[in-house]
């Protein structure tokens, strides 16, 4: 039992007749993730991925049909925050939107309303989640990691994988994979993550993997001082990025003396978190 | 996006700003031309997309249409931090009483807009909040509601404004407002917003950011695009659909994920090297993207060695290695190149590259010192 979500968890992919969407889908059916529909406005009644999943025209009419309680989003930017507010008036808990380069004025206005309908946002432009052994909801490849009871929470795709792999090669595994994604503004933050780590049973330690921009791992940092019981490793990265350069993430830029590595890195190292030099060095740090 | 004072000024005036009757110019004589019709005293801004030309000599005051000319003269050509000035804006001089700030940032801590104004306008506000804090106002925008009214006037009170330009800053504010969000700014900023000796209120300079992610709805404003002050470098990858950011160290880095390439330069640094650029090839990266990223990173000429750090996911490794393979046809790289391959199909990506003679690493933290051994020319 994961947090957020488990092998019960019931996905809708909106955009899932998408190329993207049916590939990821596909590998989300492999895992075992119960992918019971898909939306795509204009192809309700067809059926995708050999007969196995069924497409719906709107988030309701499949949450209806099907019960589902979380929907994944793969569709173009801009469609995105139409998708996301969609799942919010369709009464699922759980959105995950995987979806890169939506303009932040919209994901201010999205965020607000999803607060106000008291739905789950993990992302945008997110990797997603993986419960190892359970669910994968995203893009997070299920042979990197193994079910253990490390938890782990990161702004970054790739740099997940390549913990979760590390971890995975000295035999560590992890409870949950949540990947809260690269914008500046967005869902799930580290503390909502932390918070959920800390009260669950089924974690024992905390990786956490962030990044150059904003305040967040401050935030997390203090978060950590005060309330955390649970040991925390973590990897901040962009220690050699120059300041003012938006490095690649719409949110990763050091701007108005605000964001960088050192700052970041000084915090949780104040707050007890054991600093990783580099990804690899991370698994040592959680046996130690 | 950043856009020049000019043409924030002139988005501003569409919205009700009050902004001082100029022109812009490309030539001296141009500069002549607009001054002597305003006539008496104007100031010659040179139009860059950095701060500080005032300190840099890139504004000067001057009489009549021949100072003006002079002015422009001496100004455009000029390069401010590295940008060369290739307009002028001439604006009549202004009798100035007081000056205002006032800008609309996104507060990404808050998921807020935030609008922020200062009875000590007129100079850098950052080095205000380090100074004087208690002169800065801020004001938080509910993104679905936009300003409201209350939130103008907590600002005239917050600065202390005189009760008789309360009508004249609250119509500023509410267009400023509405320009930021008509055109997905990030950042909408007078500075300063002054009050003339008449008792008047005017914008007299302009500075607009434009979200990146929202150019594809302003195809006017991207079309504005100031191409002289990115690297030509930077620009190619963007054709290509590859994010790069050229830096100063000679080990070139591919790397998919925005994340795990900003991880491969630290980890460079930290066994002693310094990596030359950032460069996420994104997901899923084709044959042909490789192969312009290869081409981009060895445009560097301070490159002497070239790592790849592919970790295969949505990314296959055996495309990832075509594509270099497909890359090492037309560009012959003297630097040795490092590859560290790992994940979906990296097995055959691996077997594809055994032909092509590049040092082969297991782990992130071995193929970084490797390469930064082979920068140094150690074997």
């Amino acid at each position: 039992m994961g947090i957020l979500a488990n092998k019960n968890t019931r996905v809708v992919v909106q955009g899932i007749t998408g190329r993207e969407g049916l590939f990821h889908s596909e590998r989300m059916l492999e895992y075992g993730t119960q992918v019971v529909g898909g939306v795509r406005p204009g192809k309700g009644g067809e059926w995708v991925l050999e007969g196995k999943v069924p497409v719906f025209d709107s988030v309701r009419v499949a949450v209806e049909a099907t019960g589902a309680d979380c929907s994944m989003i793969i569709v173009p930017e801009s469609a995105a925050p139409d998708a996301m507010l969609e799942a919010a008036d369709a009464g699922v808990r759980l959105i995950v939107c995987l979806t890169e380069g939506i303009p932040i004025q919209d994901m201010m206005r999205v965020r607000t309303y999803l607060d106000f309908k008291r739905v789950q946002l993990i992302g945008p432009n997110c990797p997603g989640l993986l419960t190892p052994g359970e669910t994968k909801i995203g893009f997070i490849p299920g042979d990197d990691a193994i079910p253990g009871n490390i938890g782990v929470v990161s702004r970054s795709g790739t740099l997940t994988y390549e913990v979760l792999y590390a971890l995975k090669l000295v035999g560590l595994g992890a409870s949950t994979c949540v990947g809260i994604g690269g914008d500046p503004v967005k869902g799930l933050n580290f503390i909502d993550v932390l918070k959920m780590f800390e009260e669950d049973p089924l974690t024992d330690k905390v990786v956490m993997i962030g990044e150059i921009g904003g305040t967040d791992e401050e935030k997390a940092a203090e978060y950590i001082n005060q309330s955390m019981t649970k040991p925390v490793v973590s990897f901040v990265a962009g220690r050699s990025a120059p300041p003012g350069k938006r490095m690649g993430h719409a949110g990763a830029i050091v701007e108005g003396g605000e964001g960088s590595a050192d700052d970041k890195i000084n915090a949780l190292k104040q707050a007890g978190v054991q600093i990783a030099d580099h990804p690899e060095q991370i698994p040592e740090l959680l046996k130690k | 996006m950043k856009l020049h004072e000019y043409i924030s000024k002139q988005i501003f005036a569409e919205y009700g700003v009050p902004i001082p009757q100029g022109k812009v110019a490309a030539t001296p004589k141009e500069a002549g031309k607009i001054a002597k019709k305003l006539g008496g005293r104007v100031v010659v801004k040179a139009q860059v997309l950095v701060g500080g030309r005032g300190k840099a000599g890139g504004v000067k005051l001057a009489k009549g249409a021949k100072e003006a000319e002079a002015a422009a003269k001496a100004i455009l050509g000029m390069q401010i931090k590295g940008l060369p000035v290739k307009k002028v804006l001439v604006d009549p001089a202004i009798d100035i009483a007081s000056e205002i700030y006032l800008g609309i940032t996104n507060d990404r801590g808050a998921r807020q807009p935030v609008i922020i104004a200062s009875a000590a306008g007129g100079v850098d506000i950052e080095e205000v909040a380090r100074t004087a804090p208690e002169k800065i106002i801020r004001v938080h925008i509910n993104p679905l509601l936009g300003a409201q009214d209350y939130n103008i006037r907590d600002l005239s009170i917050g600065i202390e404004l005189d009760r008789n330009h309360w009508a004249a800053f609250h119509k500023i504010t509410r267009g400023l407002w509405e320009a930021y969000r008509a055109n997905d700014a990030t950042l909408a900023e007078i500075n300063p917003l002054v009050i003339t000796g008449d008792g008047a209120l005017l914008a007299l300079d302009g500075k607009m950011v434009i979200d990146d992610n929202a150019l594809s709805r302003h195809a006017d404003l991207a079309e504005l695009r100031d191409l002289s002050a990115e690297e030509p470098a930077e620009l190619e990858a963007r054709k290509n659909g590859l994010t790069y950011i050229k830096l100063d160290g000679e080990i070139g880095c591919m790397v998919n994920g925005a994340g795990l390439a900003m991880a491969t330069m630290d980890i460079i640094k930290l066994f002693g090297g310094e990596p030359a650029n950032f460069l996420d090839i994104g997901g899923g990266a084709s044959a042909e993207k490789v192969a312009a990223a290869l081409r981009i990173i060895l445009s560097d000429k301070n490159v002497k060695a070239v790592l790849f750090n592919i970790f295969g996911g949505i990314t296959r490794g055996d495309e990832v290695a075509r594509g270099i393979l497909e890359a090492l046809k037309d560009v012959k790289p003297k630097a040795p190149m490092i590859i560290r391959l790992v994940g979906t199909n990296a097995e055959e990506g691996r077997a594809l590259l055994a032909e092509a003679n590049m040092i082969t690493a297991e782990t992130l933290a071995a193929a970084a010192q490797k390469a930064v051994q082979a920068a140094k020319g150690i074997k």
